[in-house]
């Protein structure tokens, strides 16, 4: 499989929602209507020291998913460098000159996996060419090795830092043309690199967001309305100016959309902003703080009532219809069995370690950012246009995020940095607390699925009606709340219908890690489960068979042949048949309060599947025992240490997830910290085994598809275990919690 | 008003109310970054610091609490960055985003000072309170058993 600009920015929008899409028209749009963008030049991202070592630079953020390693290791590979030479520098924003800069829908890999190999040969190609010229031999005749440059008959050799002048002189070859490694002579690709950060990480260095320090910076905090849409009447701003440490007190009126459907980059929320010399202070005279504010329509919300009118959406005839083929009635009144559920799940904040900051200093017409933004481009735009400076003014450092997951492909904070240091005149860092972090996040949405099932009389499933109630005005979806009409099993069962209907929501919704996949893989593999028991199957040979079912045609959405982003089913079947082996599902025992669960999905163009054992107490605490994991990411698991630790990191998210809630009462988010949106703990957490298939496809990303399929295999093990079903999360919700 | 403070082996002398948190006295006062802000009421350990040798929450430590007590910071810890428990953390490769980890480790060189070999569930015990939003916890557990077994020297001069 080969994957060509064209459709990186497909995929792109397919995998981040769209959010991407305008995003990455906007480094090439110079090259519209032509396939390629500008080629990268191996100068911008290679510089060959003359002591032999060689500093590469990092071009997208780190928010942990270990991109400041693994790309790099991708141009060392076809530079022909040994790893211990090399340096690391992360790149300044300059998407003309490196390509995407950005951390989102796993697409790091996908986006970088060709050029920057193609960046490393062609480095290789010039330092060949200006050794061969200064021995005046044939480039052909050169061969090179560990940072050499070798001319085997004569016995020559030469450093790379020798050559380092000459071989800047020359011209790059056209990126497309140069000869890349056969995959059989990799020396790094495919050999587990530690993190390049990993010492300044254990020694305590101050790399990350909120560590930055300039001259002359104030600390900056701000108060925002409980209630989304809120905004500020009146402020003692006056007596909070004069508490110790304070130097500004600002209120901000905000641009805040009045969109019916909250944008993912709503504008600026109002709020009051105290900046003083330390943080602390200024969060100190925040709690003197008294503000009268117009909570606005925001605060008739409730979870309550949202629960209410889904349940009443669900019994009324759907608005939309994404996917209709077959005849789905006729079907069900043929089916020897019926199968009906509804599932739902709640709302979700991202909660990363380190919280939404930026640090921003806005003097003479020009900004500077420093920033831990997932979409630094994006963030750009948005406080050069808040500042009314052209983008070109702005200069944006890509500084490690203590944790991304979706959260930081807003870029509210880099709004609210960028006005704090043009009103105050000097450099300011702005850090949220964790509670601002908790009440102001853009939510993973919640939702509602009524689903209904058919078997024959031979336990095959004939019929499939899912209709998804989310939020939204009727034509727009809330960021992140919509469904794709592919999702499984859509195609794959002979009569099928997938539809939605909204209900209407004021507040900010974004991605999540795995987004819709993180939701949609607890509803479809779970309900799926269901069916299997109801048909007195096996859940695992169900699932295969379904995926052995030639998809229904699709008239004007047919893949294209190769198309990455089409399920494979015999990559799903693959990794299925792993974890299954693993496992041992086959002779899995069954006893009272102990079960296992399996559960597979696909999403972001890899393929996961994961077994759970797990045991449930007589008070329904639930442990997990173990976890099997098996992925299918193409080729080549680049850095493969890194990579177990991702699925580790998708595992155990996924389980945090399965207990956490954000809920509203009069339109205010009812939680505030981590005890009251909890993430899993050590002694939670089971042994994870990750397995790996390679297949012959181009390698994609992890961050993802590791996610979804560990909540439906923990629901499923709690039924194995129990015989009740998890249709509502959090586990709470259903009855369950975890030990 | 003033405070007397050791800080990984230095006398330090800060000017600040005495019911501020150690941390932040620490990251905007000391300028020692590596304790972290995670949540500020104690639930995250990302600020976890030693004081006599005890891991503690800075976030919710009046820092006039700990004066004349010595306190260790994530930058103390070793003079080398190569305490056992550091090293482990790098050989095995622990960090995803890293934000957690100094926490981390801080309250991974406590427990083994006061338990040179501890089994899983005493690991679970001392590490309970340190979360890592990135699930790296497999790996923790696997570089504490490492530190142990190359063996934890008393905590840095």
């Amino acid at each position: 499989m080969k994957l060509n600009r064209r459709s990186f920015l497909q995929l792109t929008a397919l995998a981040g929602g769209g959010f991407a899409l305008g995003l990455y028209d906007r480094p090439w749009a110079r090259a519209q209507g032509s396939e390629r963008p500008p080629d990268l030049t191996p100068a911008a991202f290679i510089c060959i020291n003359r002591d032999g070592t060689v500093t590469i630079k990092a071009r997208n953020p780190e928010i942990g998913q270990g991109v400041r390693t693994m790309l790099p290791m991708l141009i060392a590979e076809e530079l022909d460098v040994d790893w211990a030479s090399v340096k690391v520098e992360q790149a300044e924003l300059d998407e003309p000159k490196y390509g995407p800069q950005f951390a989102g829908g796993s697409m790091s890999t996908p986006f970088a996996w060709e050029p920057l190999r193609q960046v490393g040969a062609a480095g290789r190609q010039m330092l060949v060419a200006a050794a061969a010229q200064s021995w005046s031999v044939p480039e052909s005749e050169c061969t090179t090795k560990s940072g050499r440059v070798l001319h085997a008959s004569s016995n020559r050799s030469v450093g790379y830092g020798e050559l380092a002048d000459r071989a800047a002189a020359l011209k790059p070859p056209p990126l497309s043309k140069v000869k890349l490694k056969d995959p059989k002579d990799y020396c790094i690709i495919g050999k587990s690199k530690g993190s390049v950060d990993n010492h300044a990480i254990v020694t305590g260095k101050p790399i990350f967001g909120c560590d930055i320090e300039l001259p002359g910076m104030l600390h900056a905090v701000i108060e925002k309305c409980p209630v989304y849409g809120g905004k500020v009447k009146s402020a003692n701003v006056e007596q909070v100016k004069k508490l110790p440490g304070v130097r500004h007190v600002l209120i901000i009126e905000g641009t805040l959309s009045t969109e019916a459907v909250v944008p993912n980059e709503p504008g600026m929320e109002p709020g009051v902003a105290v900046l003083g010399d330390t943080w602390w202070q200024a969060q100190q005279a925040r709690k003197a703080l008294k503000i009268d504010w117009d909570y606005g329509p925001g605060k008739s919300q409730s979870t309550e009532e949202f629960n209410r009118r889904a349940a009443e959406l669900l019994k009324q005839p759907p608005t939309n219809t994404l996917r209709s083929y077959g005849d789905v009635d006729t079907a069900f009144k043929g089916a020897a069995k019926v199968v009906e559920a509804v599932y739902s799940y709640p709302f979700l904040a991202h909660g990363t370690l380190e919280p939404m900051g930026t640090t921003a200093s806005f003097k003479d017409g020009k900004l500077e950012m420093w920033t831990t933004s997932q979409t630094p481009g994006e963030g750009r735009t948005l406080a050069a246009h808040a500042l009314g400076i052209p983008d070109s003014a702005v200069t944006v450092h890509l500084i490690r995020a203590g944790g991304g997951f979706g959260r930081r492909l807003m870029n509210d904070y880099m709004v609210e940095a960028a006005w704090l240091t043009k009103q105050a005149g000097v450099p300011v860092k702005l850090l949220w607390s964790r509670e601002d972090d908790i009440a102001h996040d853009a939510y993973r949405a919640g939702g509602y699925h009524g689903l209904k099932a058919g078997l024959d009389a031979n336990g095959k499933v004939v019929a499939w009606r899912q209709h998804l109630i989310t939020f939204g005005d009727g034509k727009k979806t809330a960021a992140g709340a919509d469904i794709d009409a592919s999702e499984f099993p859509s195609g794959r069962v002979p009569n099928y219908q997938l539809h939605t209907s909204a209900m209407p929501l004021l507040l900010r919704t974004g991605w999540l890690r795995a987004p819709g996949g993180n939701a949609y893989c607890f509803v479809g593999q779970s309900f799926l489960d269901e069916v299997a028991v109801a048909a007195g199957r096996d859940p695992l040979e169900l699932q295969l068979e379904i995926l052995t079912v030639t998809p229904a045609p699709n008239p004007g959405h047919e893949p294209r042949p190769g198309d990455p982003d089409v399920l494979n089913p015999e990559r799903l079947k693959g990794v299925l048949q792993l974890v299954a082996e693993k496992s041992g599902w086959a002779t899995r025992k069954k006893a009272p309060g102990r079960g296992m669960g399996i559960a597979c999905y696909f999403c972001h163009l890899g393929y996961f599947a994961e077994v759970a054992d797990v045991t449930v107490d007589k008070a329904n605490k639930v442990t997990v025992n173990h976890v099997w994991a098996a992925g299918d990411v193409g080729s080549h698991i680049i850095n493969p240490a890194a990579a177990e630790n991702m699925c580790y990191g998708g595992v155990v998210e996924g389980m945090s997830h399965m207990g956490q809630e954000i809920t509203l009462i009069d339109g205010r988010v009812q939680q505030t910290n981590y005890h009251q949106h909890p993430i899993m703990r050590m002694r939670q957490v089971p042994p994870i085994d990750v397995y790996w298939r390679t297949t012959d496809f181009a390698p994609t990303g992890l961050g993802e598809p590791t996610l979804p399929p560990i909540l439906p295999a923990v629901a499923n093990a709690i039924f194995a275990a129990t015989g009740k079903r998890i249709r509502s999360l959090p586990l709470q919700r259903s009855g369950f919690s975890w030990a | 008003m003033s405070l007397k403070l050791t800080v990984n082996n230095v006398a330090k002398t800060v000017d600040v109310p005495p019911d501020t948190p150690l941390l932040w006295v620490l990251r905007d006062v000391l300028d020692l970054k590596g304790a972290k802000y995670g949540c500020g009421m104690g639930v995250c350990g990302a600020c976890t610091v030693l004081a006599d040798g005890r891991a503690i929450r800075s976030c919710m430590t009046h820092v006039g609490s700990v004066a004349g007590q010595s306190i260790t910071t994530i930058e103390g810890l070793s003079p080398d960055g190569l305490h056992p428990v550091q090293a482990a953390w790098e050989t095995i490769d622990v960090p995803q985003c890293g934000y957690c980890q100094s926490g981390q480790i801080m309250a991974a060189a406590a427990l083994l000072e006061r338990t040179p070999h501890p089994t899983d569930a005493e690991i679970d015990t001392a590490m309970s309170g340190n979360i890592c939003r990135c699930g790296t916890y497999p790996r923790i557990r696997q570089a504490i058993h490492q530190a142990a077994a190359a063996g934890t020297p008393a905590r840095a001069k």
